[in-house]
């Protein structure tokens, strides 16, 4: 089992750094797939395995993106004239400026909402079940809202972010956004698999399956709690640092806190392929991502009512996932062990 | 952002007014949310777009050349059936499930009736002109349109109806049963399908008469339904579920607060404020609920 999870990784990782010179014409496509797998499956950190689904965790994505993109911009130039200037490039960033800027704005966009995370973590963690849910809805939307009354930040018409330098090769851009985004996926997956193997993730899972319970058998689940928003809040802050400069444009309500789109995905491609499973939210993410390519280019225009219909139908008729299915299919391969007996009654109850 | 509502009195007089009038309206969509909270145990995130789509039928009535006032009859009764559609359909499959799973179903309906409206009526923001003129107020220096008067008394019709009709009706009586406890209404013979479908229903109801007369003073828009939706969930837990005369005055406290906001901070922040109030009162409520807890220990 070890021996072949290892020739997997190594598989995957040699896949990898190979895909962007298989498939040329889908560098951004495949950027963008890794920074929607790491959404999914930090969505999944709080989500699934602690039970409290956030809608809000859009919030940190687009402060993310606005962060190191103003970061970028703020080093070298004023920012408030790079935002009047709109589209027209007054300031040009040299490569080393560009590069330097990027690595100081991903590190801001990272550490600065896992500090609002933990700030704002002991008021709303409190909350419980849909009022949670309906709370963290709220916080995203008023993000938005707000932002986009923000002069500096380009308020209504949106934030420009400093073009790609000419560093000779036409290429560059797409492979660099590409190996930066496969790189924190890569960096995610390590973190979310050894926080997985600790006693951190049965923490997590005791709060999602009873919390009074946890509370009573002595777990400062409040700790936890945070701690788990927090986490995610790291990898939404530099995924969205990403995509801000994968995308080159902010918006708002359109790219940034863009509740009715990023931040639905995040939640339906962790459910799509289960819950509260490792590989689950990376399936999920992998297929959404394909499905919604296909159907976003034949389907122009419909994509919001594809996507609604969509949702329904997944949250009613597929609410387990892939990943649950496969569990309910094969149990052994998951180290459960089925008694046979109990197997049959099962069946001929149903 | 100047402070004029400070130095002049009469724009302070404006704003509650105009606040209590719109006060009025949120509370009708509140007491439809509430119902359906209360006796599904459902919380709706497309009622702000049944609202929406309620507006849309006023207007096109409108636009046909028949005054829009008429849509106050018109759209409960197509909405009534758009609601037993939309529970037929998706609602009765998520009735008994996790809370979470409705928000998201109903989430999912939300985009979807965004999405359609935006083709079928397009992306411009409309109004339904009812040509009801204004009313002056202490020498001029209050102004209320008509048509705003005409939709608070309106509201206030329908709410007292309803209120009558739950209290003396069979259909009432039966989702009033249901509502405090499903299993034991179905014993005594209540068709607890039948009460769900009908709830549902007349929350579709409510908000296509709080949308027309919404198309009537204020503007619609196919995305301008999620605040709708969160205001109506704030008021219902600023006043809790069943409690009427506090639904009604939270929606008024609404809002008055929603035209300070307007007027103190600008218009850009209008909605944001809103979201921001949502989360400020349920942080409240929680460190409240969580006193509570430790006095129990």
């Amino acid at each position: 089992m070890n021996r072949n999870n290892l020739i997997l990784y190594i598989g995957i990782l040699i896949f990898g750094i190979a895909a962007p010179f298989i498939f040329p014409a889908f560098k951004v496509q495949l950027s963008i797939l890794c920074v929607l797998i790491v959404l999914a499956t930090t969505w999944n950190i709080q989500g699934g395995e602690m039970g409290y689904n956030s809608f809000g965790n859009i919030l940190f994505y687009g402060l993310g993106m606005y962060l190191c993109a103003s970061v970028q911009v703020g080093m070298f130039f004023p920012l408030a004239e790079w935002t009047e200037s709109g589209g027209e490039k007054t300031f040009v960033h040299t490569p080393a400026q560009f590069f330097q800027g990027m690595a100081v704005g991903l590190v801001v966009a990272a550490i600065v909402p896992t500090i609002i995370a933990g700030l704002i973590g002991y008021s709303i963690l409190g909350l419980r079940g849909h009022y949670f849910a309906i709370c963290t809805l709220g916080l995203g939307v008023a993000a938005g809202e707000i932002s986009g009354g923000i002069e500096i930040i380009g308020a209504g018409q949106g934030f420009t972010t400093p073009p790609f330098p000419d560093v000779g090769s036409l290429e560059a851009r797409g492979e660099f956004f590409y190996f930066l985004s496969f790189f924190t996926l890569i960096l995610t997956f390590i973190a979310v698999r050894s926080i997985y193997s600790t006693r951190f993730k049965l923490i997590l899972n005791a709060i999602r399956d009873n919390e009074d319970k946890a509370e009573a058998m002595g777990i400062e689940t409040m700790k936890y709690k945070i701690i788990g928003w927090m986490i995610s809040a790291f990898f939404c802050g530099l995924a969205g640092g990403i995509m801000g400069g994968l995308v080159g444009y902010i918006d708002s309500t359109d790219v940034a806190f863009d509740g009715r789109e990023m931040g639905v995905f995040m939640v339906l491609m962790a459910i799509l392929g289960g819950k509260g499973t490792l590989w689950g939210p990376i399936i999920g993410a992998t297929i959404f991502h394909i499905f919604k390519e296909g159907f976003w280019t034949f389907f122009l225009g419909w994509q919001y009512v594809a996507l609604g219909v969509l949702i329904v139908v997944i949250v009613i008729y597929f609410p387990e996932g892939i990943m649950g299915w496969l569990r309910e299919k094969y149990p052994e391969r998951f180290g459960e062990v089925v008694d046979e007996k109990d197997r049959k009654a099962q069946v001929e109850l149903k | 952002m100047d402070f004029l509502v400070f130095q002049y009195p009469m724009i302070t007089v404006q704003a509650c007014l105009d606040g209590i009038l719109l006060g009025v309206l949120f509370a009708l969509i509140a007491y439809g949310m509430a119902l359906q909270w209360g006796v599904m145990n459902i919380i709706n995130i497309a009622q702000g777009d049944l609202v929406i789509l309620g507006g849309y039928i006023a207007y096109f009535m409108y636009l046909y050349g028949i005054h829009p006032a008429w849509g106050v009859i018109v759209a409960p009764v197509i909405m009534y059936f758009v609601g037993i559609a939309i529970y037929k359909l998706v609602i009765n499959k998520v009735v008994d499930r996790d809370l979470f799973i409705s928000i998201l179903a109903t989430f999912g309906i939300s985009i979807l009736f965004m999405q359609l409206m935006n083709f079928a009526f397009g992306a411009d923001v409309v109004l339904a002109n009812s040509g009801y003129g204004t009313t002056m107020l202490f020498d001029s220096n209050v102004v209320l349109p008509n048509s705003k008067i005409f939709s608070a008394f309106i509201s206030i019709l329908f709410a007292v109806c309803l209120v009558i009709y739950m209290k003396k009706s069979k259909l009432g009586r039966a989702i009033r049963a249901t509502a405090q406890n499903a299993r034991a209404a179905k014993i005594l013979g209540v068709d607890t399908e039948k009460v769900y479908a009908a709830t549902f229903g007349i929350n579709a109801a409510l908000c296509g008469v709080a949308g027309a007369l919404i198309s009537i003073t204020f503007t619609i828009h196919p995305y301008m339904g999620l605040p709708y939706t969160i205001r109506s969930f704030m008021i219902v837990i600023v006043a809790g579920l069943g409690n009427l005369p506090g639904v009604a005055m939270s929606g008024m406290g609404l809002g008055v607060f929603e035209e300070f906001a307007d007027y103190i901070l600008g218009t850009e922040f209008r909605i944001g404020s809103v979201f921001l109030l949502l989360v400020l009162i349920l942080v409240y409520r929680r460190f409240k609920l969580s006193r509570k807890r430790e006095y129990l220990k």
